[in-house]
């Protein structure tokens, strides 16, 4: 088991109160697997990935324990978990590629950034440039400035550099979504290649498109408003989905090949609840068509079948 | 209703505006009223320039564009634009950008008001605003007097179209407007869309993902370097796509049922037939399109 997060709570701090931006999240990671975490903005995807690296100084870690390789995280204590960072766990943000240094040459930030982290460069070179051939780059961006790169290959470098010391973990948050969808093809293929190759041992990849999700991981977790609505296998959650939410949501997304002559498809109506004074109970319940009054009380994360997890009183039984 | 007929971009670029980028080659296209065109591309291949060259905010270099047999280029003052506004509206993708957050969200109705119906009474205003917001399927109470951070990425944007449809509008030019927006709200917009159509509204889409240009267009031009690559009724542009920049592109899409491998097989087992495509001579800047079935053209290969 590479990573296992127990009930994590991690609220924001601002001067009308807390945010609950996790409240009670659990989730297993296997080997090799890659999980798509996908949600509405706002359910908290963002802060679980940042969670599991670095909680910035608005953030309080409340409760729960994450587990990686079965050493515990000392996630809310910033210095210890410097000597996780990179090594074992890395993250790729939402709009890396706009975030390299644009004065610096490719290679002299990479250089820079393993010096930072007390590795010397030099015992790592070969394999850099081994690897830039992999995503299909050719060695000499080492010697270009980001400006000179277009986003696909800047994209591909910070992937290349986020995974170079073999991190167990990697998070890549919304990392193709501001690309055209030939280059997040093989962006993302690029991607699943890495895990097969075993320069990270597991994934997890925050995103909104659920159908791109389904081309590439292995397990979906959908996250609803701080809380984890439902996880299972890929092709469960888009062909059989049991919690209310996913089922709404899947149903929602127009396919290639569909019109609006063949049927209407329909949205959620409202919106997700605020996380400053959270609702009570089932957190989907003011928009669940099914809700009733056992929806009151939070409903717990339960395995319904081997490998699928839903949090709602109407399934599983 | 809208022409545009070989028209072209082109943009100075570099250090001292020396170098050409041509963003649009010698498009045709026309929008007709109660129909739904996509324009869809990838970065770069000129799908808002055109947005913005129908809306009048950048000239095209070469070619013509009109309105009701009308020129939008030689369109001259403010007055003769503001009567064009009267009828071709746009609504953009970033919807929280498009709003002053100093002032409350339905100030742009009052601003339609003073500049366009100064002598309407307050009670038939009231009623034509509470019109429009239900056309939004938007609740009055919800919205009005809201500030633009209280209201959601989706209510914004329908808040935008219920400003356009208070003029009469007959064409509207939506460019990437669901980008930013969550799924399950997204295709309230789009279904909003696709009742405009039904009141006879032409609609200008410009977007980059093809499953959403598919879902409401009745026509898609798929633009690839500036140029039309295939243009035609989307049923027969997405079930047979005959330029090779449109399959590639259709085989990169993400879907929600079949995997990439899935949709490659498929290809590779069963590889469509290849068309003629125009050639043109190096040098030439026009973009000729040949018309493969009824309806159905494809452009020339820049790949």
């Amino acid at each position: 088991m590479t990573l296992r997060v127990n009930d994590l709570k991690v609220y924001y701090q601002t001067l009308r109160g807390d945010v609950h931006a996790l409240d009670g999240v659990s989730f297993d990671l296997a080997d090799g697997e890659i999980m798509g975490l996908a949600g509405e903005s706002g359910c908290g995807k963002t802060t679980l990935g940042k969670s599991l690296i670095r909680l910035d100084n608005r953030m309080r870690h409340i409760d729960g324990t994450v587990e990686l390789d079965g050493e515990k995280l000392p996630i809310s204590d910033d210095d210890a978990m410097n000597r996780y960072r990179y090594h074992e766990i890395s993250l790729i943000p939402q709009y890396a590629m706009s975030a390299l240094n644009p004065t610096r040459k490719i290679g002299r930030m990479i250089n820079e950034l393993l010096k930072a982290r007390g590795v010397k460069p030099a015992t790592i070179a070969d394999e850099l440039r081994r690897r830039l051939e992999l995503v299909g780059l050719d060695p000499e961006v080492l010697d270009r400035f980001p400006i000179e790169l277009s986003g696909g290959m800047k994209q591909r470098v910070v992937m290349v550099m986020s995974t170079l010391l073999d991190p167990s973990l990697l998070i890549a948050d919304e990392a193709t979504s501001a690309l055209d969808v030939s280059t997040q093809r093989s962006v993302v293929e690029s991607m699943v290649e890495f895990r097969d190759r075993g320069f990270i041992k597991s994934m997890i990849f925050v995103t909104h498109d659920i159908s791109l999700v389904y081309q590439m991981a292995d397990t979906v977790m959908v996250m609803y408003a701080g809380r984890v609505a439902e996880k299972a296998p890929a092709a469960t959650i888009i062909n059989d989905p049991q919690h209310p939410y996913t089922k709404m949501l899947i149903g929602a997304l127009p396919e290639v090949g569909s019109t609006t002559d063949e049927g209407r498809l329909e949205g959620i109506p409202g919106t997700p609840p605020g996380l400053l004074n959270p609702p009570t109970g089932c957190r989907f319940k003011a928009r669940c068509p099914i809700a009733s009054e056992e929806c009151s009380e939070t409903p717990p994360l339960v395995e319904i079948e081997p490998g699928h997890w839903a949090a709602c009183w109407k399934t599983g039984r | 209703m809208l022409e545009l007929s070989h028209v072209h971009k082109v943009y100075r670029v570099g250090a001292f505006g020396g170098a050409k980028l041509r963003a649009v080659r010698d498009v045709n296209l026309v929008v007709e009223p109660g129909e739904v065109v996509s324009l869809i591309g990838e970065s770069g291949s000129g799908k808002s320039t055109i947005g913005k060259m129908v809306l009048g905010l950048t000239k095209p270099s070469q070619g013509s564009i009109t309105f009701e047999g009308k020129d939008v280029t030689s369109l001259r003052g403010f007055g003769e634009k503001k009567e064009y506004y009267r009828y071709v509206q746009g609504v953009f993708q970033d919807p929280f950008s498009s709003f002053n957050p100093i002032f409350k969200a339905d100030r742009v109705f009052e601003l339609i008001r003073s500049s366009y119906f100064p002598g309407v009474a307050d009670a038939d205003w009231r009623k034509k605003v509470l019109d429009v917001m239900d056309t939004v399927r938007l609740d009055p109470d919800n919205v009005l007097n809201k500030y633009p951070h209280q209201l959601s990425g989706g209510q914004l944007q329908r808040l935008l179209i219920a400003r356009a449809l208070l003029l009469d509008i007959r064409l509207l030019v939506a460019d990437e407007i669901i980008s930013m927006l969550d799924a399950s709200t997204r295709i309230d917009v789009l279904n909003l869309l696709a009742d405009l159509k039904e009141r006879g509204l032409g609609i200008l889409f410009v977007t980059h993902d093809l499953s959403l240009g598919n879902y409401v267009s009745d026509r898609s031009v798929i633009l690839h370097k500036g140029a039309i690559a295939e243009m035609g009724p989307t049923k027969r542009v997405f079930d047979n796509p005959l330029h090779p920049y449109s399959r590639h592109l259709l085989s990169c899409v993400p879907q929600l049922h079949r995997t990439w491998a899935e949709v490659d097989a498929e290809l590779a087992a069963d590889p469509p037939e290849d068309v003629e495509l125009p050639v043109v001579a190096e040098g030439d800047d026009s973009a000729p399109l040949v018309e493969a079935e009824q309806g159905h053209f494809v452009g020339i290969d820049q790949s």
